[in-house]
């Protein structure tokens, strides 16, 4: 019994000594910006200083997370939480095949990437922080105006299957950050505050005004191509949608825990 | 020895996330909850009278549901007369098998009070009319099950999808009415068909 207890008590400090060095986050400064879409105005937001997962959640970080959270293996999952791709790509409960361990988990839902977040003692990132993170290259923290930035996501975005490579393996930007951008798309908290016109449900009350309104095209726009294709396709999506492009990471509004930088 | 196991049970407990496992579902009814029901939801809401209930006390009604937020002045008045008007036209010998829910997508603002004078104002302070508000995130969350988007515009205002959605004893979504002003015909046909069963 006491050899039992042992072991046990060694498996959880080994575990919590991986989650430290997992929890690795970026300090992001307060600022605001002008989002390009999904603003009804063209005045700044404001963000609050706060912190975000330096790499996308991967293969093995899910797993351990499922493990922990039996309700979300994909044979077990409700389907008011997850679609019936959710972890399409995964052989098994418990196995993510011919996956890379390092890669961006993907084909997860709003409510298991939220889930997974929670139990790091995190959430997602609003869109705001998001974007206000994915916005800086190397250099600058706001560089949407420069032509290579724009043409480095664009270009992205023809490349398939970039899901399969590792986390890591862009830039890391100005914050210290990577893969916002070249890897995969990812969940924010409030995906479902988004509207364009264009797609199916025509009746957003004041549809108008915020499409139109900021749609009137001019270069900035132009440049932005990028911005709108992510503010669209979160546009698009549902809370139990899960596609083998969308994957997620984790923030936070207070400094982690365990974080050891 | 004791205390080890105590303290290991513990550590234990704090690793495992809250609400993640099957125990908490009270079996007050003999039927496990169903895959699609928004009763998977843990989520806790106040209502009009600042008494809080969880969806899941509402379990054997067929739940009609909007999201609104009381100082609008655009579209939801126009909502709330459509809520109304499906109210008005449902069968007489199965409505009490139907509760007509507004949920808050402004929480801050929309506290219990607020509601409360809101539902008497609209004549809506009694059965089966249920106003409820809950946190921010609870709210984001109901939000996407319901495939409602919304979104804060200004300190008074947003904007946000208009649906009506219907929901059977279970809590499953059945149907949804897309629009304000749209015919309501199949709504109210979709909200008999339930009730008729109960």
């Amino acid at each position: 019994m006491k050899k039992y207890i042992f072991i046990l008590t060694l498996f959880f400090s080994a575990s919590s000594v991986v989650k430290a060095q997992e929890t690795g986050m970026a300090f992001i400064k307060e600022g605001s910006f002008v989002p390009l879409y999904g603003a009804v105005s063209k005045n700044p937001v404001a963000v609050k200083s706060f912190y975000i997962d330096i790499y996308p959640v991967t293969n093995r970080d899910f797993l351990a997370f499922i493990r922990k959270n039996p309700l979300y293996q994909k044979s077990r999952i409700k389907g008011i939480f997850a679609d019936k791709s959710y972890l399409a790509y995964w052989p098994a409960d418990f196995d993510f095949g011919n996956a890379n361990p390092k890669s961006p988990v993907t084909n997860v839902s709003w409510f298991a990437a939220k889930k997974y977040c929670e139990c790091e003692g995190k959430r997602l990132a609003t869109m705001d922080e998001w974007e206000y993170v994915a916005m800086a290259d190397t250099k600058k923290s706001d560089a949407r105006t420069k032509k290579e930035f724009n043409e480095y996501i664009l270009s992205w975005y023809e490349k398939s299957k970039t899901y399969e490579n590792e986390t890591g393996k862009t830039f890391r930007n100005y914050w210290g950050v990577y893969d916002m951008h070249g890897l995969v798309w990812e969940w924010t908290s409030d995906f479902n505050s988004i509207f364009l016109s264009g797609e199916s449900r025509k009746d957003k009350s004041t549809d108008k005004n915020l499409f139109c309104g900021s749609g009137s095209v001019n270069a900035t726009d132009l440049m932005d191509y990028a911005a709108f294709m992510r503010y669209a396709f979160r546009g698009s999506l549902k809370a139990q949608y899960s596609t083998r492009n969308l994957g997620f990471r984790c923030a936070s509004s207070v400094k982690p825990k365990s974080n050891l930088n | 020895m004791k205390k080890t196991i105590l303290a290991l049970t513990l550590l234990i407990t704090l690793y495992s996330c809250k609400q993640s496992d099957k125990k908490e579902t009270p079996p007050a009814t003999p039927k496990e909850i169903t895959d699609l029901s928004v009763y998977n939801l843990p989520a806790k809401w106040t209502n009009q009278d600042g008494k809080d209930i969880e969806l899941k006390s509402l379990r054997g009604n067929v739940l009609v549901m909007v999201m609104i937020y009381t100082s609008c002045k655009s579209a939801c008045p126009r909502l709330v007369a459509d809520m109304r008007d499906i109210e008005s036209k449902l069968s007489q010998n199965t409505k009490q098998n139907v509760k007509l829910i507004l949920v808050s997508i402004d929480p801050k603002t929309d506290t219990p009070k607020r509601l409360k004078s809101f539902a008497i104002e609209n004549k809506m302070n009694q059965d089966p009319w249920i106003f409820l508000r809950s946190s921010e995130e609870n709210t984001r969350e109901f939000a996407a099950v319901l495939a409602v988007n919304y979104k804060k515009i200004s300190p008074v205002d947003f904007s946000h999808s208009n649906i009506i959605s219907v929901f059977n004893p279970e809590g499953e979504l059945i149907f949804q009415q897309e629009g304000l002003g749209v015919n309501n015909q199949k709504t109210i046909e979709a909200i008999n068909n339930e009730a008729a069963k109960i």
